[in-house]
């Protein structure tokens, strides 16, 4: 029976449509597996692995990096005799660096009671494994370096004690800055060296973007805490002009369909305004002196691109076409 | 070869561990019938647990992909193209070519393993038989392995799985080579498209069954070993027919640890930018 009505009509476009392509794609309906699957690779499934990885590990690279850089600010600020501002950036290293960072390492493993393990084996080419090592030799060095400096602060103990410990202080400070920097550029070389291509493919930005981060979040948690002072500002400057620079580089070292997941999807949208926060308009609101909101701007623009790159690498892990197009890199 | 019965390589009793011979897997898809016996074979052995079953509508396929709990996964792949000598034509209303290929996929112990460079604890270790293990004993559960495997093989085991929350995937049948046995998929293999050997006669006979095919009219017919790229080869290699991305195989595999020079340098100018932009704002506003 044939009709005139335009929902007849429809129908049997669909059949001719049918008759002559041999299947017929549609809004809600999966045709991958019809007579001649058309997604790309295999069925459209995931050529690498996705990471496993939960909300724990974007906010050790947070926590973490901000604590690795507070370390490198003690140590400027032991040198030049700001003792308030050395105590305050020591304590931030110690909660962030070595109570927060292990704790959510720990509670991401998929094992927590093994996690001695990670220190079974020294491997310099595992990013993980010096990791796990720089987080240790990083507490080792912060726990002391603060005790050491609020028992001096407080001149706890006379004379020739507190000369020891003055100089304790000074030497476990410094070992906590040159860990801490590591600590806080380690995460970038942990996922730029994996296979994921758009990790990989931005594997040299990675670590910047992660150790500048760093620096300017532990910059503007002190400045939160009351240091306003000069030196702090400039290293918001720094920070936010360095994280400006990234974006700039992020939008034009485009690899199309290997790294789309930076560009395209929510993952692409997290960086973007993790990185627009922590970066142009951290600048803005600072020059035109609004310190406290361009640090507040600037902590979560940072928080925010991290839990962004973690996305990407889920989205680029999961996507077929990445990792071929990757290959031409 | 098929005929071969217990003279087979598949079914012979081996001394391959305690040789210390490199070992492998060749798996040949134009004689596999998909029957799957391998898929089932390896979670029977190994203990693998149960991961749930869902209609995938993908031809035949409802595993998926190789997994924590997937060690062997049997591929079925529909094409329009011609197989051999297949004649079209009569059969259908016009020219159309058609091909149904099954290929059973596994881990592909690699020359140059992501996996175990990238594993923090040891736990990942290269046996006496040149195969990649991972002593499930040792293994925290961190996930760095899963996102340094260039083929996608080894995953982290969810809740509420049995042994949930380390990293699995195939074993090589490690305790079964020990004691002289073919691994069991291999055994298992009706057709011998899964064969079992060492590792240089196994690349001799992948060589002369690509002729073979050829001569029969399989023109796209082509041995899937990557040795050009960083990871410098597989022992687990397959034939293929057509191009390695419908298989869900990425065509230049590289070992993620390549990339380590070029991300560390960029961080430990990191580092260096950092100590002196700090320094530098203090000496000039102290």
């Amino acid at each position: 029976m044939t009709s005139n009505s335009p929902s007849e009509k429809r129908l049997e476009e669909l059949r001719e449509q049918a008759w002559k392509d041999g299947v017929v794609p549609g809004k809600g309906v999966d045709v991958a597996g019809g007579p001649i699957p058309r997604k790309p690779g295999y069925y459209g499934q995931p050529v690498v692995k996705p990471p496993v990885w939960t909300w724990e590990i974007p906010l050790y690279f947070f926590f973490g990096g901000m604590a690795g850089m507070s370390a490198v600010i003690a140590t400027g600020s032991v040198l030049f005799h700001h003792v308030d501002l050395a105590r305050a950036a020591m304590w931030l290293a110690v909660i962030g660096g070595a109570v927060l960072s292990p704790i959510l390492l720990i509670m991401d493993l998929g094992r927590p009671h093994l996690f001695l393990n990670m220190l079974r084996v020294f491997k310099h080419r595992s990013a993980m494994s010096m990791g796990a090592w720089i987080l240790s030799a990083f507490g080792a060095c912060v726990v002391p370096g603060l005790i050491a400096l609020e028992l001096h602060a407080h001149q706890v103990f006379p004379g020739a004690l507190d000369q020891l410990l003055r100089a304790a202080a000074g030497i476990f400070i410094f070992a906590s800055a040159i860990f801490g920097t590591l600590l806080a550029t380690y995460t970038g070389v942990l996922i730029g060296a994996t296979a994921i291509p758009a990790w990989f493919l931005h594997r040299t930005l990675l670590p910047i973007h992660f150790g500048t981060a760093g620096l300017g979040s532990a910059a503007a948690v002190l400045e939160l805490l009351g240091h306003r002072t000069p030196a702090l500002n400039f290293l918001g400057f720094y920070a936010a002009a360095v994280e400006t620079a990234l974006l700039i580089w992020l939008s034009v070292d485009k690899h199309g369909t290997a790294d789309r997941a930076i560009h395209e999807h929510g993952s692409g949208w997290l960086i973007r305004i993790g990185e627009i926060l922590n970066g142009p308009l951290a600048l803005v609101l600072r020059f035109f002196s609004f310190g406290p909101m361009a640090a507040l701007s600037f902590l979560i623009g940072s928080l925010v691109s991290r839990i962004g790159w973690i996305a990407v690498g889920k989205v680029s892990g999961s996507d077929p076409e990445s990792v071929f197009a990757a290959e031409r890199y | 070869m098929i005929g071969e019965g217990i003279q087979s390589t598949n079914q012979r009793k081996h001394s391959y561990v305690q040789d210390r011979v490199e070992v492998g897997f060749f798996t040949d898809p134009s004689v596999c019938i998909g029957c799957k016996a391998c898929e089932v074979a390896c979670k029977e052995w190994n203990h693998v647990p149960d991961d749930g079953f869902t209609w995938s509508g993908n031809s035949y396929d409802n595993t998926g992909h190789l997994g924590a709990s997937t060690w062997r996964h049997v591929m079925f792949l529909e094409q329009d193209r011609q197989k051999g000598n297949q004649v079209t034509g009569p059969m259908s209303l016009d020219d159309d070519p058609f091909r149904w290929v099954f290929l059973s996929d596994v881990c592909k112990h690699c020359e140059e393993a992501g996996c175990l460079e990238a594993c923090p604890t040891g736990s990942i270790v290269r046996t006496e038989v040149g195969s990649v293990l991972v002593q499930n004993d040792v293994c925290n559960g961190c996930g760095y392995c899963v996102v340094s495997c260039p083929f996608g093989v080894i995953d982290r085991r969810p809740e509420p799985l049995h042994d949930a929350g380390g990293a699995f995937k195939c074993t090589f049948c490690y305790d079964r080579q020990k004691s002289g046995l073919v691994p069991a998929c291999a055994k298992v293999c009706p057709t011998e498209s899964i064969v079992f050997g060492r590792l240089d006669d196994l690349r001799a006979r992948g060589a002369e069954r690509v002729q073979q095919l050829k001569q029969s009219g399989y023109n796209d017919a082509q041995l899937y070993d990557p040795t050009e790229t960083s990871v410098r080869g597989i022992h687990a290699f397959f034939l293929i027919l057509g191009e390695p991305e419908a298989y869900g195989l990425p065509p230049k595999p590289q070992i993620p640890t390549i990339y380590l020079k070029s991300a560390w340098t960029s961080a430990f100018a990191t580092a260096i930018a950092s100590i002196i932009a700090t320094l530098a704002a203090f000496a000039l506003f102290s």
